[in-house]
């Protein structure tokens, strides 16, 4: 359970986050979706805590973020763009990040076969395509099997066959019974993966509500004009209200 | 600890693996041994040495240090995501360019100097020659650190730190300069000795010399500069000085850090 | 034949008569046992040999032309009360004998051998020690000192004499001594025509050589060094200095040599060696300053503006912190043919000479003059960036300091 109260965050005079109140269960696929600079990426990385709220408060199965590092240790997170030491190797970086982590429990490195990355492995990571980069960060999301999966635009940039095989080991993880946090702009591919969606503007939930009840209580026969009239919908009342 | 042991070894193998660290230990290799092999005496390479350690550990050490911390993002923002302190990646980072420069700066005077250890007779002055080096080293990294934190434009941010260093080692001394040009009638020592303590280059600078005998030179300035650098108080203060110097910007880099988003 | 082999003879035996008739021996078991004694016997020409021993006879004075002579350095000692020596006749002769503890005063001036109004004094091979002055001389005339060790170990400048001190003198050669641990090493007042060649002053608490008034004196081959502050003369004309050498006198009152109102003199061949300033020149006139090296000093040359028609040709400076300096902008002495070893101009018709003059005066060394704290930025690159340029646009330093023929290599 993740727990995000009244949280602000302002970059400059720029509010990002404004009084956001969130809470994800555990067991599901949330997805959050919003138009560009509505407040994702900031958000996810509030929970990761690579940036610090203003104010508010963000708890992980009542465990306060902000003050203590530990419980990233249940965190695995596949950030949008990959960002890797240039001169090291994907192999050095998972043996450095072993190393760092000292963790004694099982690796999961079922994805480096997966997606096809056994010969990437050993090549400084500066030489790797944007694509391939994607592939080495979403091995190390999942790596140290981790309860909690935080994936910042994941099939962005993959290939098909990739890009499936990673859905389909999302999909497993969500049977394992592990929490995971999705952003993405393909509606596709957060209705064939999420449980609940959590729709993000101008740093405020706009609505929070499960994928079933999305399409249940529209006639919309899919997601994306699904979610399309919902918003407008909401904007609307926003407006006469 | 461990933590900060382990950012450091890995940024460690990083800093050599880029070679410059290679590169500076053997330019100082190169110029001490030449010093010491083509130098008349071994006091006259010392003041030469020196003033190469005046001039270039500022400015190595806060340009090439900006530069790496600006490029070791990557590094940093990938280990945030995982379970480490801020402050303990910090220490780590700050250490794991330190003392590999300070390192490459100590092999590269100190194995010529073995070499010709025959020639040496001042092994005090060479001590707080090393001394001085490492602790330059520290400040300006620390400066560097600094700056790089609290800007996040590269190109601003090593702006700044040439700015620092220019100030540091050239204008500091313009200021200086000015004030004697202008207040030269009254008496100066101890606001001299003050102002020398507030700027590092300036504080190595003298110890140094104090230590080679320039202060026959310069008078009666030379003589109360001895006096008090001499003293238990002066080489306490002095000390204390480089020491804040460092601790000052790791410090004020930290809290910086600790709050800095990602 | 035979009669000129008689007269030969003869003429021998006079000769012998008249310069040494006499030998007396002084010493244990001998037929004098005090120098008094036989000094009351001896005669004009007579020879006293000392035999080693301790002689504390108060104050011995000769007043005959005699020569006293030691064997295995006999030690006359003055037992800090008396003055052991005290010479009034001329033609007199001290050879290897050992004078110590010389009394010490505040008022007069005590030494292990004082010589007044004589002429032809020779002390030769004798050792002096811990004495107030060592020799002494008052309106003497064509004396020689010679390869003496002359040493005290003297801590303040009150309670310590010079070592060989001339006063209204002519015509003394002082040569090949050592002269350690006095007030002054050398000290001429009033004395002219001195020949003092080989010598060398070290360690002296005030100045390793020092005159006043004492014209057209020559000195070679002389080594000053680690004095207190070196050498200083003054008030004098018409010396001749050459290949003597200046070492590290180095102080924060410390100078190689210190000239004040010297004129028409020659200096040629010294070597000015780590000192705090090489030369310090004020109110000296047309002197000439060649072919001497300049080497690691603070200064190499202080030059006041009071000092004019001087000319420094030929010269080698290496090495100084500071080349030349001066106190003004007024400048008539002269600089040419020196090597500089800042001089990074070039030579393009390859005769040596470099095609563009060269500022010896650092802007820097104007500044210290003016206000002498200024010299806690020594070394400090701003001061480096400030003399370049003020070597390329000068505007402060004297415009007329420049040698207009710099060498590209060391005069030789």
């Amino acid at each position: 359970m993740i727990e995000i109260q009244h949280i602000h965050k302002k970059f400059g005079k720029l509010q990002v986050l404004n009084a956001l109140d969130l809470s994800i269960q555990s067991g599901k696929i949330t997805a959050i979706v919003g138009p560009n600079g509505s407040g994702k990426t900031t958000l996810i990385k509030c929970i990761l805590g690579l940036a610090t709220p203003d104010s508010g408060t963000i708890t992980i199965n009542n465990f306060n973020c902000l003050l203590n590092s530990e419980y990233r240790n249940d965190i695995g997170y596949m950030p949008q763009i990959a960002r890797f030491p240039e001169n090291l190797t994907a192999l050095e970086v998972i043996e450095m990040l072993v190393d760092i982590r000292h963790s004694e429990e099982m690796y999961d490195n079922e994805l480096i076969e997966l997606l096809n990355l056994q010969k990437e492995m050993r090549k400084p990571l500066r030489t790797l395509s944007g694509g391939t980069r994607q592939k080495v960060s979403a091995v190390i999301a999942f790596l140290f099997q981790p309860n909690i999966l935080i994936f910042d635009e994941p099939t962005a940039g993959l290939d098909p066959i990739s890009s499936s095989r990673l859905k389909d080991k999302i999909l497993k993880a969500r049977q394992d019974g592990k929490t995971i946090i999705i952003t993405s702009h393909i509606m596709s591919e957060i209705e064939e993966l999420a449980d609940e969606v959590v729709f993000l503007l101008d740093g405020k939930i706009l609505f929070q509500e499960s994928v079933v009840d999305i399409l249940a209580n529209t006639s919309e026969s899919t997601l994306e004009r699904a979610i399309a009239g919902r918003m407008a919908n909401s904007m609307y009342v926003e407006h006469i209200s | 600890m461990r933590t900060i042991f382990k950012v450091f070894q890995y940024e460690l193998r990083d800093v050599v693996r880029s070679k410059w660290v290679i590169l500076y230990t053997l330019f100082y290799l190169l110029i001490t041994d030449a010093l010491f092999r083509f130098g008349s005496d071994t006091s006259r390479a010392m003041v030469s040495l020196m003033n190469i350690i005046i001039l270039l550990i500022p400015l190595v050490s806060i340009i090439f240090g900006t530069m790496y911390f600006y490029n070791a993002r990557d590094f940093v923002e990938m280990l945030l995501s995982q379970p480490i302190e801020r402050k303990r990646l910090f220490i780590g980072l700050f250490s794991g360019l330190a003392l590999p420069l300070s390192g490459g700066f100590v092999l590269g005077v100190c194995l010529p100097f073995a070499i010709h250890s025959g020639k040496i007779y001042d092994m005090s002055s060479f001590v707080m020659l090393l001394a001085s080096g490492i602790l330059l080293t520290f400040i300006f990294i620390a400066l560097a650190l600094f700056i790089s934190t609290k800007t996040d434009d590269k190109v601003r941010g090593l702006g700044i730190s040439l700015l620092v260093w220019l100030f540091c080692a050239v204008l500091y001394d313009g200021l200086i300069w000015l004030i004697i040009a202008y207040f030269g009638d009254y008496p100066l020592e101890k606001a001299m000795i003050g102002l020398t303590i507030a700027n590092p280059v300036d504080l190595a600078r003298i110890v140094i010399m104090l230590k080679f005998d320039i202060a026959a030179l310069m008078g009666y300035t030379g003589a109360v500069f001895e006096k008090f650098f001499g003293s238990l108080v002066g080489i306490t203060i002095a000390g204390s000085s480089l020491i804040l110097w460092i601790v000052a910007p790791l410090f004020a880099g930290m809290k910086l850090f600790n709050k800095k988003d990602f | 034949m035979v009669y000129f082999i008689v007269n030969c003879i003869c003429v021998l035996f006079c000769v012998s008569a008249t310069f040494a008739s006499e030998i007396f021996y002084v010493g244990k078991g001998e037929n004098y046992t005090s120098i008094k004694s036989a000094l009351s016997k001896a005669t004009k020409g007579d020879r006293i040999i000392l035999k080693k021993g301790n002689y504390q006879e108060g104050e011995i004075i000769i007043d005959k032309e005699i020569e006293l002579i030691g064997e295995d350095s006999p030690k006359i000692d003055g037992n800090n009360t008396y003055q052991p020596i005290t010479i009034k006749a001329n033609n007199v002769t001290i050879k290897g004998i050992t004078v110590v503890n010389s009394k010490r005063s505040y008022i007069n001036d005590f030494a292990a051998v004082k010589a007044m109004n004589v002429r032809n004094l020779t002390i030769n091979n004798c050792h002096f020690s811990n004495n107030y002055f060592a020799v002494y001389l008052s309106k003497c005339s064509n004396c020689t000192i010679k390869n003496n060790l002359i040493e005290s170990s003297s801590e303040s400048e009150t309670t310590s004499g010079n070592g060989i001190h001339q006063w209204y003198c002519d015509s003394i050669d002082i040569q090949d001594n050592t002269i350690r641990g006095h007030r002054d090493g050398i000290y001429l007042e009033f004395s002219h025509h001195a020949f003092i060649r080989n010598n060398i002053s070290e360690k002296n608490l005030r100045y390793g050589l020092h005159f006043m008034f004492s014209d057209s004196c020559t000195y070679i081959d002389n080594t000053f060094r680690n004095n207190g502050s070196g050498v200083a003369v003054m008030y004098t004309k018409h010396i001749t200095m050459i290949h003597n050498k200046f070492e590290h006198n180095w102080g924060s009152a410390s100078y190689g040599m210190l000239l004040k109102e010297i004129y028409d003199s020659y200096m040629q061949g010294n070597t000015f060696t780590e000192n705090t300033v090489g030369i310090f020149a004020e109110s000296c006139n047309r002197n000439l300053i060649k072919g001497n090296e300049f080497t690691r000093n603070g200064w190499a040359i202080k030059v006041y503006s009071s000092s004019s028609e001087n000319s420094f040709v030929d010269n080698n400076f290496s090495g100084n912190s500071f080349n030349v300096s001066t106190n003004g902008t007024h400048n008539t002495n002269t600089f040419n043919g020196n090597y500089w070893s800042e001089y990074n101009g070039y030579d393009i018709n390859h005769d040596g000479i470099g095609d563009v003059p060269f500022r010896p005066v650092r802007l820097f060394s104007l500044l210290i003059e003016k206000q002498p704290p200024a010299l806690i930025l020594l070394r400090s690159i701003f001061v480096d960036v400030m003399d370049i340029a003020e070597r390329i646009m000068p505007s402060l330093t004297p415009e007329t300091l420049i040698d207009n023929e710099p060498k590209m290599k060391p005069n030789k």
